[in-house]
C-alpha cells in the first residue's frame, strides 16, 4: 500500500532541471532587458552587456534540452475524453473539490495545455530570438523582420513566463508533486487520486 | 559621454525625471541642409571624420559616386547621390547628406533597453552614450531612418552626434564650419525654419514650384532638416521616408505593453499566492499515513 511509484526516471528528472534552470536564467536576463524596471536583473549576469551576450546562449540550451524532453511526453499529452470533462469542472479543481472528477492518465488537462503552450512558444523564441541576435545573426536580416521578431520574442516570453508561473504555483499547491521531480516518485494515494488512469497502468490495481 | 553643460529631456530605460534642472537656454537648435545648394564634395564626410577621430576602411569604387557606400560605426554621415529625371529629358542629381536626423520624438531611445545609454538634450539633439550601450540592437528597430550602426570592434552602436560636444560650448557642428557652399547651416531651430522659409522662396522663383522643408511631423520634426527641391517626393533623394515614423510594431513592444505585461506577471504571481491562503494546499488524505 505504501510502496511509492515511480514517476520520472533519473533522465527525465535532469532533462526537466536542466531547461528549468535555462528558464530561470533566460527569463531573468531577458526581463531584465524588457522593462527598466528589470535592468538591475542585468548584475546577476556581470553587467548589460554580458546580459545581451550571454542570453541567446542560454536559450539555445534552454530550446535544446525542451526538444528533448517533448519528444520524451509528446504521446503522454494527446487529449481525451476524460480530459474535456476533467476541464469542464475546472472550477471544482481550483476550489479542491475532487470528488467525483473523471479518471485521468498520467497528465490532467492543465498539464497537457502547459505543455503545448510551451512547444509552440519555445520555437517561438528560438526563431525570433536568432533574427535579433547581436552581433551574429541580426545584421543579415532587414529591419522590417527584427521589428516583427522582437515583438513575436516578447509576446512568446510572456506567453511562456506566465505558464510557468501556474506550472510552478501548481507543483507547490498540489502536495506530493515536487517529489515526482526531485526524487522520482509520488506515493500510491497521491497516483490513485490525482491520475487514478495512470495509477491502474502502473499497478494493475 | 554625459555633457555637464547640457540638460536631459528624455534618459532611455528612465522612469523617472532626467536632470532638468537648469534654465531654459537658447532652446531647440536645428542644422538645415539645403540639397539645392549641395556639389558633393564630401568636405563635410571629411570634417565629421577628423572631428571624431574616425577613419573608416578605404572601401573600392563600385562605379558610383557614393563612398562609402553606407553608414558605419566610422562613416557617421555619407553623401548619397541619385540621378534622376524628374522632367522627361532634364537629367538632376540629387546629393543628399544622409546621417541621423535627432528626431523630437527618437525611436532608438524609445527601444533602448539600457538606462542612459540615448539621451536626449534640451536642445534636441539625440546622443548615444557608448559606455551604457549594451550592444542589443534595438536602436536599430527603433530607428525608421535606417541610421544606428553597432560596430564590429566594441559591439557598441554609433551615430552623428549633432557634434554635441561643440555645441555644448557654442560651436556648431563640424560638418556645418567646413560646408564651402554654405548647404549646411545651423543656429536655432526657429532661424533656421526662417532661413529655410527664404530658401524656398528661392526655390520657387526658379521653377522649383515644390520646394519644401524637410522636418517630418511623424517623428515629431526634426533637429537636421532638409530644403527639398522636390518637396512633394522626399523618395527621389535615395528612398527619402515620406512620412517615417516610429513602427508600431516598436510602439506596441515598448509602450503599452511593457508595463502592461509587467503587471501581467506580478498579477499571476499574487493570484497564486491568494489562491493559496485561501483555497489551501491540495492534499491527498492518506498521504501522511503512507509516508
Amino acid at each position: 500500500m505504501s510502496k511509492p511509484i515511480q514517476r520520472y526516471t533519473a533522465r527525465e528528472r535532469s532533462n526537466h532541471w536542466i531547461v528549468a534552470i535555462a528558464f530561470v536564467l533566460a527569463g531573468l536576463s531577458g526581463l531584465a532587458l524588457f522593462h527598466p524596471a528589470f535592468f538591475f536583473l542585468t548584475n546577476l549576469f556581470g553587467g548589460g552587456p554580458w546580459t545581451r551576450i550571454l542570453h541567446p546562449f542560454i536559450g539555445v540550451v534552454m530550446f535544446l534540452f525542451f526538444m528533448a524532453m517533448a519528444a520524451r511526453f509528446w504521446r503522454l499529452n494527446h487529449f481525451t475524453a476524460a480530459d474535456r470533462q476533467w476541464m469542464a469542472r475546472i472550477g471544482d479543481v481550483i476550489r479542491n473539490r475532487d470528488r467525483g472528477l473523471p479518471e485521468i492518465g498520467k497528465y490532467n488537462a492543465g498539464q497537457k495545455y502547459l505543455f503545448w503552450t510551451m512547444v509552440v512558444s519555445i520555437p517561438l523564441l528560438l526563431l525570433s530570438g536568432i533574427v535579433v541576435w547581436q552581433p551574429w545573426f541580426a545584421p543579415y536580416f532587414p529591419i522590417w523582420l527584427l521589428r516583427i521578431a522582437v515583438v513575436v520574442h516578447a509576446l512568446a516570453a510572456w506567453i511562456m513566463i506566465l505558464g510557468i508561473i501556474v506550472h510552478v504555483y501548481a507543483a507547490i499547491w498540489v502536495k506530493g508533486s515536487v517529489r515526482a521531480m526531485t526524487r522520482g516518485t509520488v506515493s500510491e494515494a497521491w497516483a490513485k487520486h490525482h491520475h487514478r488512469a495512470w495509477y491502474r497502468e502502473m499497478t494493475g490495481k | 559621454m554625459a555633457l555637464q553643460s547640457l540638460d536631459i529631456k528624455a534618459r532611455s530605460a528612465t522612469t523617472t525625471p532626467s536632470p532638468n534642472v537648469r534654465i531654459e537656454g537658447a532652446g531647440p537648435v536645428a542644422k538645415l541642409i539645403d540639397i539645392s545648394k549641395c556639389i558633393g564634395c564630401k568636405a563635410c564626410q571629411v570634417a565629421c571624420m577628423e572631428w571624431n577621430d574616425l577613419r573608416d576602411e578605404v572601401g573600392t569604387n563600385v562605379g558610383v559616386y557614393d563612398n562609402p557606400r553606407d553608414l558605419t560605426d566610422q562613416s557617421w554621415t555619407v553623401m548619397r547621390f541619385s540621378e534622376v529625371e524628374v522632367e522627361q529629358g532634364r537629367l538632376e542629381w540629387l546629393i543628399r547628406k544622409d546621417g541621423c536626423m535627432h528626431c523630437a520624438d527618437p525611436g532608438c531611445l524609445k527601444a533602448c533597453p539600457s538606462p542612459g545609454a540615448i539621451v536626449q538634450y534640451s536642445n534636441g539633439i539625440v546622443d548615444f552614450h557608448e559606455e551604457n550601450c549594451i550592444g542589443c540592437g534595438y536602436c536599430i528597430t527603433g530607428c525608421p531612418f535606417n541610421i544606428p550602426r553597432i560596430s564590429k570592434k566594441d559591439n557598441k552602436a554609433y551615430k552623428c552626434t549633432l557634434c554635441s560636444d561643440r555645441v555644448g560650448v557654442g560651436l556648431e557642428p563640424a560638418c556645418v564650419k567646413t560646408c564651402p557652399t554654405g548647404a549646411i547651416v545651423f543656429g536655432s531651430k526657429v532661424d533656421m525654419i526662417h532661413h529655410a522659409e527664404g530658401r524656398i522662396t528661392d526655390l520657387k522663383e526658379r521653377g522649383y514650384s515644390n520646394a519644401a522643408l524637410y522636418d517630418p511631423k511623424g517623428v515629431g520634426g526634426t533637429h537636421v532638416m532638409y530644403v527639398l527641391q522636390h518637396g512633394d517626393k522626399p523618395e527621389l533623394y535615395a528612398n527619402l521616408p515620406k512620412d517615417p515614423n516610429i513602427s508600431p510594431l516598436v510602439s506596441l513592444w515598448k509602450g503599452v505593453t511593457k508595463p502592461l505585461m509587467s503587471l501581467g506577471l506580478g498579477l499571476a504571481v499574487f493570484a497564486g499566492f491568494f489562491h493559496y491562503v485561501t483555497a489551501g494546499p491540495k492534499e491527498v488524505e492518506e498521504e501522511e499515513k503512507t509516508d
